[in-house]
């Protein structure tokens, strides 16, 4: 029997080690898994990179990650929105790293490697500072710059309704890069607000597929 | 001269909201351009999309329709219209880059002649780079309305020959709107359609940082009592 609930938030973060890349999904407060953060930040890896639409907000979640000294690197698109000090901080003090790309090739990045595609032309960044050091063609009379794919060891994500084999539905808006990232991190956890039996989320309905989830966990478990 | 009729933001978001058509999708960029939404004419049927999935976003909410899931580009809680969707960000951003999103409207730092839009990045030495959706936003909309002051707080152009600033995209902007003017971007120029009543095209030649051309007339942009466009 596939069964991918798992008992405890340490359980289903288990085998991140120190220097893993992560994607943690989310935008604004909505969709941020930040029970999941939490744990990560007392079982302690370090060295991480963190992938996410930006470098935190706030004091929870990825800013407690870098206030905790635990993160190398951080790919965003925008690590500057309100109350983002802790990142501002760190970052000048030259302690993380900071990869800015643009919000829709973040995306797609994250796609291409989910769907095995590789490198591809966007027309975002053509003529930009984005472009610097990429190759660039023009087809038709448009700009388009070369893009990689962006793939990661985890994705941490916050869904609405998981079942055991790890299909996944969203509410409203907290949807944004969590599909995303389940598709593009080699094993993908999601923290959900309700589990329901398989079958229970109609087929047509389910947002994200089992296959590209590896662990469940009911959000308000034991860490 | 007295100084000429300068107009506040809403004032600048009535303008633009006037040139929405009926049946048009329209994405609001973060600051001044989320003022629009006030202004959409009620007998005309618009989709607003909003980069973080939304298709058909209503109001602000507020009190109990407040939902934490529920939040627009700037992070503020919203209401949806009926008929709206929400999808996740790579159709989202679709929606942008493909073509399909009618309009655009962005703030912006500079302008040039040639449609360049610099929006995203002063160029202060400690700045720290956040792009966001700006750069997918410039590219992709079938046209690009940028909503900004005439002259930045130095008094000087932000309507330039270049960019100096980094650019956000390339020969994108269709139409600039100011506390002072109207100018459409044709042919690699500025083209002035309207002005200020006051304003007279000298002043505004010496205030715009780049030759202001004239296809036909110009329209006069007044106030009635109240404050609102005539």
């Amino acid at each position: 029997m596939i069964n991918k609930i798992k008992s405890s938030h340490d359980e289903a973060l288990s085998g991140i080690s120190d220097g893993a890349s992560i994607m943690i999904g989310g935008f604004g407060d909505a969709g941020i898994p930040f029970e999941l953060i939490d744990t990560l930040l007392a079982m302690g890896p370090t060295g991480l990179t963190l992938i996410s639409n930006n470098a935190s907000a706030g004091e929870r979640g990825i800013a407690a990650l870098i206030a905790a000294g635990r993160v190398r690197k951080v790919i965003c698109s925008h690590p500057r929105p309100p109350r983002s000090d802790i990142f501002a901080q760190a970052f000048r003090a030259g302690q993380v790293e900071l990869e800015c790309v643009p919000q829709g090739t973040l995306a797609e990045r994250m796609r291409a490697a989910g769907a095995g595609l590789g490198p591809f032309y966007t027309p975002t960044g053509y003529g930009t500072w984005v472009a610097k050091d990429k190759q660039t063609c023009v087809i038709d009379g448009k700009g388009y710059v070369l893009e990689q794919p962006l793939a990661a060891d985890f994705a941490l994500v916050r869904a609405h309704q998981g079942d055991r084999l790890g299909n996944l539905t969203y509410r409203l808006a907290a949807r944004n890069f969590n599909p995303v990232m389940c598709m593009a991190a080699r094993r993908a956890i999601a923290q959900v607000d309700q589990i329901v039996q398989a079958g229970d989320i109609p087929p047509e309905q389910v947002m994200t597929q089992a296959i590209f989830v590896q662990s469940v966990v009911l959000a308000g478990t034991p860490a | 001269m007295t100084e000429p009729l300068s107009l506040n933001r809403q004032q600048i978001a009535q303008l633009v909201a006037r040139d929405i058509p009926d049946g048009a999708t329209v994405n609001l960029g973060i600051g001044m351009p989320t003022l629009v939404s006030d202004y959409l004419p009620t007998d005309r049927e618009i989709l607003l999309h909003s980069e973080n999935g939304i298709l058909g976003m209503g109001a602000a909410a507020i009190g109990d329709a407040i939902d934490p899931d529920l939040i627009n580009a700037s992070r503020v809680p919203v209401m949806l219209i009926p008929g709206a969707s929400i999808t996740e960000h790579t159709v989202s951003f679709a929606m942008m880059r493909g073509g399909h999103l009618d309009y655009s409207i962005l703030g912006g730092f500079q302008v040039a002649a040639n449609g360049d839009l610099a929006n995203w990045m002063t160029d202060a030495p400690d700045a720290i780079p956040a792009i966001g959706g700006a750069m997918d936003l410039a590219v992709g909309a079938r046209n690009v309305l940028i909503m900004m002051e005439h002259t930045n707080k130095a008094g000087e152009p932000k309507l330039l020959e270049a960019c100096t600033y980094p650019l956000t995209a390339a020969g994108v902007v269709n139409t600039v709107y100011t506390n002072w003017a109207i100018v459409d971007i044709k042919d690699r120029r500025f083209v002035l359609r309207s002005m200020v009543a006051g304003m007279d095209i000298d002043t505004l030649q010496r205030r715009t940082g780049a030759k202001l051309w004239i296809d036909g007339g110009v329209q006069t942009i007044f106030l009635d009592a109240a404050g609102g466009l005539s």
